[in-house]
């Protein structure tokens, strides 16, 4: 194998690892606001019009 | 008939769902032939991939997050439905024909496939597959499939059995429902998954040279030859190298599948979409390029040599890596979790192409659970004979497999963009991607969506139906165009008859697009008349 094939490998791996790590971090430690769950909100007004 | 709405359990649950449908055989078999490629693959493969990840994949998979939860904010679940929320024309919800054909088409053989690696776990495990020399296994795996003669899987011992086993099990979870179904499957499974998959890792990584009388054949020299990069910038000046990257990350994700924006309209509308879709497609990409190309195709090298790693997607499965489990110590052990965690893959997969059709049959006809359930029964299970009997050469299944898995897919994702963009606005539905957000997209990807994603994608399906339609050789200075196998098998010629099975596969999957059309119709005037 060589350098730039290490590399290569090194660079691919271990940036879709970090990310998913990060992102399974940001999620499991993030805000819990149970009360934004189940009510139901518009996003804008010309939704609540359509509803 | 009023039904309660379903939702998921949890955040977490609905991220393991959409990377349960992402991460499929290709993640573990075809992402590593590709990168292994000599020709097209190498450095220049992994940068044309990551920048179609970047420009392609992340960006149509956050607008078909937006999308879906805004289509579940008015009361729709399916794709038919959100494009008629969305579009607001009577023509708008035939848009979303393709959202309930192609996750249902591609049941048709994915099940089948599936069933493949539930039968080889279960030869492995119980040492059936411990048989000598490479033609063995292939016999094997010919007779397995029943790609002798039209039928043969009838006659061949438990073949029938593990389809009829998966097909069953499929609709028993997906009748559970979206919470106790398949949101709990998935929160298993794809730990599961992950666990299984290392293990296989750590195996593969600590066998040296197997064959210490071949010193040439070991790992390391695997992982050279998968990630060695060749001349990148001959590659990346290659139409063929792009088009293969771009649609290895385009089926990669499940995007324009139909199946993202489903699971996204059971989301509450403030609930978060920018992360949840960013993290689902990492969980598919560590999947993909830290386990699935760092276990197969070194293994395969390692024990067989750089000519076993160029078969293609099933010959590496199911013929090449069943030697190599043969030929290391405790293979039956890792040559059963290897097919378990294939099976895994798949069978998270397959619910996820079940519940658009549940969830249209309900919104459409007004169907209940059970009567839903049973009528996608109906149909998958004919679609699912169809693929079984004919499996000579496996002609019905690379049938569905291209004018569905491949053409259908690569439509229903251009369609989406241009829906995200022109139907319900790129401003708009930046605004709805940040609603509830837990990440701050970076501001680029607004640009990328709106222009990029669209013209990029759109050269990519025009290269690739020309490629794979017109049998255009890819160059631009010498073009030239010679039909291809799929459609010699419909129209024949002189030196290639048309295929009787291929046609009349064809004339079903037209069948079954014309029925669609019929139940999106009724169920155009079933919303009419609730004014919806």
């Amino acid at each position: 194998m060589t350098s730039t094939g290490i590399l290569f490998m090194a660079v691919s791996v271990g940036s879709v690892t970090c990310l998913f790590v990060w992102c399974l971090w940001k999620v499991l430690s993030g805000k819990k606001n149970p009360d934004h769950l189940g009510h139901v909100e518009p996003i804008e007004r010309e939704d609540l019009t359509r509803r | 008939m009023s039904q309660p709405k379903e939702a998921w359990g949890s955040k977490l649950g609905v991220i393991m769902a959409v990377a349960g449908s992402a991460v499929g055989l290709g993640n573990f078999l075809r992402f590593p032939g590709l990168v292994a490629d000599k020709e097209t693959g190498g450095g220049a493969f992994l940068i044309a991939y990551f920048i179609s990840l970047l420009v392609v994949g992340l960006p149509i998979c956050w607008a078909e997050w937006t999308l879906g939860r805004f289509g579940g904010s008015q009361g729709f679940n399916s794709s038919p439905g959100i494009f008629h929320s969305i579009l607001r024309k009577p023509w708008g919800k035939y848009v979303g024909l393709l959202g309930f054909i192609v996750p249902v088409g591609v049941y048709f053989y994915y099940v089948v496939i599936e069933s493949w690696c539930l039968g080889y776990a279960w030869h492995s495990f119980s040492g059936n597959l411990d048989l000598k020399g490479a033609p063995a296994f292939g016999d094997f795996f010919s007779t397995f499939t029943g790609q002798s003669e039209d039928g043969a899987v009838f006659s061949f011992g438990s073949a029938f059995w593990f389809f009829a086993v998966v097909f069953i099990l499929n609709f028993i979870i997906i009748y559970r429902g979206l919470s106790k179904g398949i949101e709990f499957i998935c929160n298993w499974g794809m730990p599961l998954l992950i666990v299984i998959a290392l293990v296989l890792l750590v195996r593969v990584m600590t066998l040296g040279t197997p064959d210490p009388s071949k010193p040439d054949l070991s790992i390391w020299n695997g992982l050279g030859y998968m990630w060695n990069p060749t001349d990148i910038a001959k590659g990346l000046s290659n139409p063929e190298v792009w088009l293969k990257a771009a649609s290895q990350i385009f089926f990669t994700l499940s995007v324009g599948f139909g199946v993202i924006i489903t699971y996204a309209s059971y989301l509450k509308p403030k609930d978060d979409v920018a992360l949840s879709g960013l993290t689902a497609t990492a969980a598919n990409e560590f999947c993909e390029v830290a386990l699935g190309g760092l276990i197969t195709v070194p293994a395969a090298f390692a024990f067989l040599g750089a000519s076993a790693v160029a078969g293609g997607t099933f010959a590496l499965g199911f013929n090449v890596l069943p030697q190599v489990f043969a030929g290391m110590p405790g293979g039956h052990i890792f040559g059963g979790l290897f097919f378990t965690l294939l099976f895994i893959a798949a069978i998270t997969s397959s619910l996820s192409m079940l519940q658009p059709g549940i969830a249209f049959l309900e919104e459409g006809l007004g169907l209940d659970r059970r009567r839903s359930v049973a009528l996608l029964g109906l149909i998958t299970a004919a679609g699912c004979l169809l693929v079984v009997w004919f499996s000579r050469d496996l002609k019905a299944l690379s049938t569905v497999d291209f004018w569905i898995g491949d053409i259908g897919i690569f439509l229903q994702g251009t369609l989406l963009i241009y829906v995200f963009n022109l139907g319900f606005g790129t401003e708009r539905g930046w605004q709805h991607l940040h609603h509830g957000a837990d990440i701050q997209v970076p501001g680029i990807f607004r640009h990328v969506l709106r222009w990029v994603s669209p013209i990029f994608l759109t050269v990519i399906f025009s290269m690739f139906v020309l490629r794979n339609v017109a049998g255009w050789n890819l160059s631009f200075t010498d073009a030239a165009f010679m039909p291809t196998d799929q459609i010699l098998d419909l129209v024949g010629s002189e030196a290639h008859p048309a295929n009787r099975v291929a046609r009349l596969t064809a004339l079903f999957l037209f069948v079954f697009a014309a029925f669609s059309c019929l139940l999106i119709h009724l169920a155009g005037r079933r919303w009419s008349r609730q004014s919806r």
